[in-house]
């Protein structure tokens, strides 16, 4: 194996590993399970790097980041929707302002020539993870303020009101350029760890550690960007697990399955809204800050309603709203779904052509429609996704928990 | 509210509840229009071109008014907030222009800057609209009544029909904004005091306001107007009285998705067809529809109005952009303060 090789294998490692390790049986010992899980996903990862041409594997990886960043969005949207029922159709608000705090906080004020082309407001040059810190705090402080006035009132304000600040949101980065260039794009955000891929190296990591990953050249950055993307998949998917089991998370599912009986049992049903529409929200923020990491330049027009707030929720709800594997899953399916059908449109371009010259140009709106023929039919068909509610909610309930029949 | 009750409440409350009392919430809104208007005199814009906006606005209100007034009859009488009812007046617009490309293209009538061709697109589109509303019912939110599903289920259907509306107009359109009339000048004259208007918009005014009339002909006069208004205000004893649900829902969808497709038109007229207008107006829409309270189409029409001379006035000062925005804040005071809007009855909402 080369050393290549080697070191991708090893970055894939850490999400196949985690992968693997879900996947065992949880009656096994947790140090078994552990080593099995490790094992098995550099075996895994070892066999993708060996047999898979690498131009499709870079393919791959930066559909499994786009992927990552997705899940923990759903993940976000999963607290507020699927455990709480609450309706909120302005997830590009908390996706782009998670974007732009980040790109403001963690790139530097443009000097020179660099000065006429780019403007904002500010450039701080923080590090990344100060960057998604405040990204996320950013979108919490925005939840606050929409869901304040709203929440209180009944459910389909809600969803108006979010549809309003996401507009709101998306209207003052397209036309505000002192805030952050609109409508032009802002670019140069900074990508974390980039050094392990530069010549040059990190200064602060030691020559051996480092000369592990001399064989990586710049264009391998994307293996890097994913193990820190499926990190904060992991980590979200973890403490929202351990939440959800928790009282406050039952008393999220009391909240959404009977408002007066949980009032009644002395529930302040506000203020727990409130909580699960801010987390949410933080989560959004998160994912925005991941993307804007990735994406280096972005501008208003990526987060239009249909990328940033419709695909999520077709997402969660082909996964199965209340189940945080459901979300993830369903980011994966249908963002593989949404680019499918990119290469499917892409073949049926002669036959297009063929009833309209006008028609193969607007290819991509067959997809838009195609998703929310999807939608719809999961709504009719299967509410509860491919993977329904899980059942048990606390650890005390006993025994690994059982999916909702 | 009775004074023995209002006297237990903390300072901040007993403000609240005053400012929510009717009287005072249309205050506060006349407020807004002054503030805005003293806004736009302190930046040193000439008095007459706020008046040119105000009538404007009107105009814009009446557009708004044709989308409102169905929308808040289907969210009263079917509980659905349909966000794809912007998308409906969309596609009335385009369907408009294909029923002007198959029709030969004729004078300019009188002052105007449209042909017969467009009264005919007009009719037509009208009742299509209709259709295409009664057929989402048929299709999903029908389905999902027989299934018991909850109103949130129905919202996020509506969200989907929205998608799945605007991606037929894409497809059959394409994504690049036209007019009805490319390139024929829309000259405007003066009116009265130096307020300038295109004869366009005061034919747009007028329509919406004989189709306002004739909604409100139907909604007083015909027994199924009356049943109507019986299931929006109360869907429940609608039922019990023996009102037939199915059917009021049906010319619910109907007449909502005509007029809805008829301000599409509209609006196509006074600027130019894009397949996301819709959606930029679905959010001033329901602003107009909370402000006058849900189910109620004459409050449906004041708050359409209201919001329409909101957005042009502010114009006068701030990025014609933001239109949408505007909007949006007055709907926040809207919840903040009163929002079972101005029509409905207190603890309602």
């Amino acid at each position: 194996m080369s050393d290549v090789a080697l070191i991708k294998s090893l970055l894939l490692t850490l999400p196949l590993a985690f992968l693997t390790w879900r996947a065992l049986p949880a009656g096994w010992p947790v140090l078994a399970r552990l080593a099995g899980g490790l094992v098995g996903g550099w075996a895994i990862a070892a066999a993708v790097t060996l047999l898979v041409p690498s131009g499709l594997m870079a393919y791959l990886v930066s559909f499994a980041i786009v992927g990552s960043i997705y899940a923990v969005i759903a993940l976000g949207l999963n607290v507020q929707w699927g455990y709480t029922g609450l309706f909120n159709i302005g997830i590009a608000a908390f996706f782009s302002i998670g974007a732009f705090t980040t790109a403001l906080v963690t790139t530097t004020m443009p000097t020179g020539v660099m000065a006429g082309f780019t403007q904002q407001a500010f450039g701080l040059g923080a590090p990344f993870l100060v960057g998604v810190l405040v990204a996320g705090v950013a979108a919490g402080l925005l939840a606050l303020l929409v869901g304040g006035p709203t929440l209180r009132l009944r459910e389909d304000y809600l969803a108006i009101a979010t549809i309003g600040i996401a507009e709101v949101v998306r209207l003052i980065f397209q036309n505000e350029r002192w805030l952050a260039n609109g409508p032009q794009p802002l670019r140069g955000i900074p990508q974390p760890l980039n050094c392990l891929v530069r010549d040059a190296g990190c200064e602060w990591l030691p020559a051996p550690v480092m000369a592990l990953f001399a064989p990586l050249a710049p264009r391998d950055y994307t293996f890097v960007y994913l193990v820190i993307a499926a990190l904060f998949v992991i980590l979200t998917f973890l403490v929202l697990e351990r939440a959800i089991r928790s009282p406050w998370g039952r008393v999220l599912r009391a909240v959404r399955e009977e408002e007066d009986a949980a009032a009644m049992s002395g529930k302040d049903v506000a203020r727990i809204k409130l909580q699960a529409f801010t987390v949410g929200a933080v989560i959004m923020g998160i994912g925005g800050a991941l993307y804007a990491h990735y994406m280096v330049s972005i501008d208003y027009s990526h987060f239009d309603p249909l990328y940033a707030t419709f695909l999520i929720w077709v997402m969660l709800m082909l996964g199965g709203s209340g189940n945080n594997r459901g979300a993830i899953l369903g980011a994966f399916v249908i963002w593989g779904v949404w680019t499918g059908t990119a290469f499917f449109v892409d073949m049926l371009r002669p036959a297009l052509a063929a009833i309209s010259p006008d028609l193969p140009a607007r290819g991509p709106y067959l997809r838009l429609m195609f998703i929310a023929i999807v939608l719809l039919l999961i709504l009719l068909f299967r509410p509860k996704g491919l993977i329904g509610e899980e059942k048990f909610v606390s650890r005390l309930s006993g025994g690994r928990e059982q999916p909702q029949a | 509210m009775n004074g023995a009750a209002a006297t237990q409440l903390r300072p901040g409350e007993r403000v609240k509840r005053l400012l929510g009392s009717r009287q005072a919430f249309v205050a506060l809104l006349g407020l807004v229009l002054v503030a805005l208007w003293l806004v736009a005199v302190y930046q040193g814009i000439p008095g007459q071109r706020v008046l040119s906006l105000m009538v404007r606005g009107v105009m814009l209100g009446g557009i708004l008014a044709l989308g409102a007034i169905g929308l808040s009859l289907i969210f009263g009488v079917l509980r659905i907030p349909n966000f794809a009812h912007g998308d409906m007046m969309t596609t009335g617009a385009y369907l408009a222009l294909l029923v002007m490309s198959l029709l030969p293209l004729g004078a300019p009538l009188g002052p105007f800057s449209f042909g017969y061709e467009f009264l005919i697109a007009l009719l037509v589109a009208m009742p299509l609209v209709g259709l295409l509303g009664y057929g989402l019912d048929r299709l999903v939110f029908r389905r999902l009544r027989g299934k018991r599903s909850p109103p949130v289920i129905m919202a996020m259907a509506a969200l989907g029909s929205a998608f799945l509306v605007r991606s037929l107009v894409y497809v059959f359109w394409g994504a690049d904004f036209v007019f009805y009339y490319t390139g024929r000048p829309r000259p405007a004259f003066e009116l009265f005091a130096g307020i300038r208007v295109r004869p366009d918009q005061l034919f747009i005014l007028g329509l919406a306001l004989a189709m306002i009339v004739l909604v409100y002909l139907l909604l007083e006069r015909t027994k199924m107007g009356k049943a109507m208004r019986a299931t929006a205000d109360n869907p429940e004893l609608a039922r019990v009285t023996g009102i037939d649900t199915e059917s009021v829902i049906r010319w619910t969808w109907l007449i909502g998705g005509a007029l809805a497709g008829a301000g599409g038109v509209m609006y196509g007229l006074d600027a130019q067809l894009r397949p996301e207008m819709g959606w930029w107006l679905l959010l001033p829409l329901f602003a107009a529809v909370i402000l006058g309270t849900i189910g109620n189409a004459y409050g449906a029409l004041v708050g359409a109005l209201l919001i329409g001379i909101v957005w042009q006035v502010s114009t006068a000062f701030l990025n014609p952009a933001y239109g949408p925005g505007v909007a949006f804040m007055v709907l926040i005071l809207v919840l903040l303060f009163r929002p079972q809007g101005i029509f409905g009855k207190p603890g309602g909402g």
